[in-house]
């Protein structure tokens, strides 16, 4: 479970994020969703501990993650920006084995070896464990990545638009893997989403931010409504029936 | 020399030394270079394309003015110092200017480096040492005698200090922000990496001279034949290093026997074409 307490954190003089309160059940996935600069990403990353706060508390299970230290909190949580420039020459296999660094500090046991298999085949990427980075196209990259922070076998997992650099294909792939993720494997999965309808189907929880604040959080389906959808993205939304349940149209 | 009725004497006073110092400083500064393109994330930066070895012979001629009699320690005291110092300046301008992937690093790295080397000449004039930056600066084994050498050893600490904390900078050349996830103190990777690297490059530089361009080429060699995961690539590290060192040493003495060229100027030359080569190769790969 995730609880934001009073969370605020000002970059110059206009942008503001907060006062955020906010709390995450442990368990299912809950995403992220508002227009840019709603202060998605920089939310996440504050919950991730890789960006100080400048008031408020954060804690994720139990522990508050100003106070607690990096490498116990490795056990907890791990994160996965958007932005990831890695110019190391590592293999797949290699990289998603730092993410069991927490566990064994490097020295893999066969446990680890274990839970990186298990990652690799999760998403997927056994048939390229032995190829290096850069020799892999953008989204198999990403699934990479994501398998690195799975391969952490963290209670909590966030992504910052992990569907960035990805096709429509491999898109509905990274979110079933999520999703099975949060059923199969029991983890607390929260993810920024740029996609509306992708949060509608695969979410439990939509949470909506809008000027740095969060305007809209509850089950997919109560946040799936035209009006609401409206009045965060400043935008006319209309709600349709899908065959897997409501679709935004906004075109 | 075997045939020589002083020839056992001759070879452990100056080939032994010179061969030991050749593996030492080979190894040590192959290694210097690779921590240092972890930490930084840039495939061209080496302790002579970050200013690193200027600023060991500046705290070098800085204290051989102030103090005309100190000690080699003491010496190498200060150029260990100044290294670390300049090297931390250099990373601390690259965390704000957020250039990692680009050419122009180990371009200011130079520019950097051509300053404080300057700084150096000029306090060199003033006192009249400049014979002795010259000697220093030129990268050379010819000097390397039983009884001067010893002091590398410590640079054989080094070398086994980033094997135990290897996995440590590879995690570290993820990035800041992957390093943290997995929980492992990005700063204090940094700064153990440029004591280490400071370390390393002081007593080379102190006892050797500046070997241009070696923690450049060999990491990168190694790198594309066997990826970047470093525990398992120090042992290549070390030898490739060794053996390029020893190759242009060799060089060196051959060239214009019975005289020796110093070994800096060998590796300068085939550092730059390989340089260049690897320039060409990372714009091939787009």
């Amino acid at each position: 479970m995730i609880r934001c307490q009073g969370v605020t954190k000002s970059y110059g003089e206009h942008a503001t994020i907060g006062p955020i309160d906010l709390e995450i059940p442990t368990g299912g996935v809950t995403a992220l969703v508002g227009p840019n600069g709603a202060g998605k990403s920089t939310l996440l990353t504050m919950i991730g501990r890789l960006l100080p706060l400048d008031a408020g508390t954060i804690e994720v299970c139990g522990h508050d993650v100003r106070a607690t230290p990096s490498r116990k909190l490795a056990h907890v949580l791990s994160i996965l920006r958007q932005e990831n420039h890695i110019s190391t020459r590592l293999t797949v296999r290699q990289l998603v084995g730092f993410g069991r660094f927490p566990h064994s500090q490097g020295r893999l046991t066969a446990r680890d070896q274990q839970a990186v298999s298990d990652a690799i085949d999760f998403l997927d990427l056994a048939a390229l464990e032995g190829r290096y980075l850069d020799e892999l196209s953008g989204g198999q990259r990403q699934r990479a990545y994501v398998a690195m922070v799975l391969a952490q076998e963290t209670e909590v997992l966030l992504l910052d638009e992990p569907l960035n650099n990805l096709d429509m294909q491999h898109s509905v792939a990274m979110m079933k893997q999520l999703d099975a993720a949060a059923r199969e494997l029991g983890r607390t999965v929260v993810i920024v989403l740029h996609d509306i309808n992708f949060a509608a189907r695969y979410a439990d929880r939509i949470c909506a931010m809008k000027d740095g604040r969060v305007v809209e959080y509850g089950p997919s389906a109560e946040i799936m409504r035209a009006d609401v959808l409206t009045r965060v993205f400043d935008t006319d939304v209309q709600v349709i029936d899908g065959p897997d349940g409501p679709l935004a149209v906004y075109y | 020399m075997a045939g020589a009725a002083d020839g056992r004497e001759m070879f452990a006073i100056t080939r032994v030394p010179r061969t030991i110092a050749l593996v030492l400083a080979g190894a040590a500064m192959s290694m210097s270079g690779l921590v240092m393109q972890l930490i930084t994330q840039n495939r061209f930066v080496e302790p002579t394309t970050t200013g690193t070895t200027e600023w060991a012979g500046l705290g070098l001629i800085a204290v051989m003015v102030l103090f005309p009699g100190a000690s080699l320690m003491a010496r190498m005291g200060a150029a260990i110092g100044a290294a670390f110092l300049g090297t931390l300046v250099f990373f601390a301008f690259l965390r704000q200017v957020r250039l990692r992937s680009s050419l122009i690093v180990p371009i200011i790295g130079m520019m950097l480096g051509a300053v404080v080397s300057s700084v150096s000449t000029f306090i060199a004039l003033q006192f009249d040492a400049l014979q002795i930056l010259g000697v220093w600066f030129a990268g050379s084994f010819t000097s390397i005698l039983k009884g001067q050498y010893e002091i590398l050893w410590i640079v054989a600490l080094v070398v086994v200090a980033v094997f135990i904390a290897a996995d440590r900078f590879t995690v570290a050349g993820l990035g800041e922000e992957v390093a943290t996830t997995v929980g492992v103190d990005y700063q204090k990777v940094v700064l153990l990496g440029t004591g280490l690297i400071a370390i390393a490059t002081g007593v080379v530089t102190v006892v050797v001279g500046a070997l241009p361009f070696l923690g450049l080429i060999v990491p990168n060699i190694v790198s594309l034949v066997r990826g970047d995961d470093l525990r398992s690539n120090l042992p290549w590290v070390c030898l490739l290093g060794i053996a390029i060192v020893t190759a242009c040493d060799l060089l060196g003495r051959l060239i214009i026997m019975p005289f020796e060229v110093p070994v800096s100027l060998i590796l300068g030359i085939v550092g730059a074409v390989v340089f260049v080569g690897l320039l060409l190769r990372q714009r091939a790969r787009g």
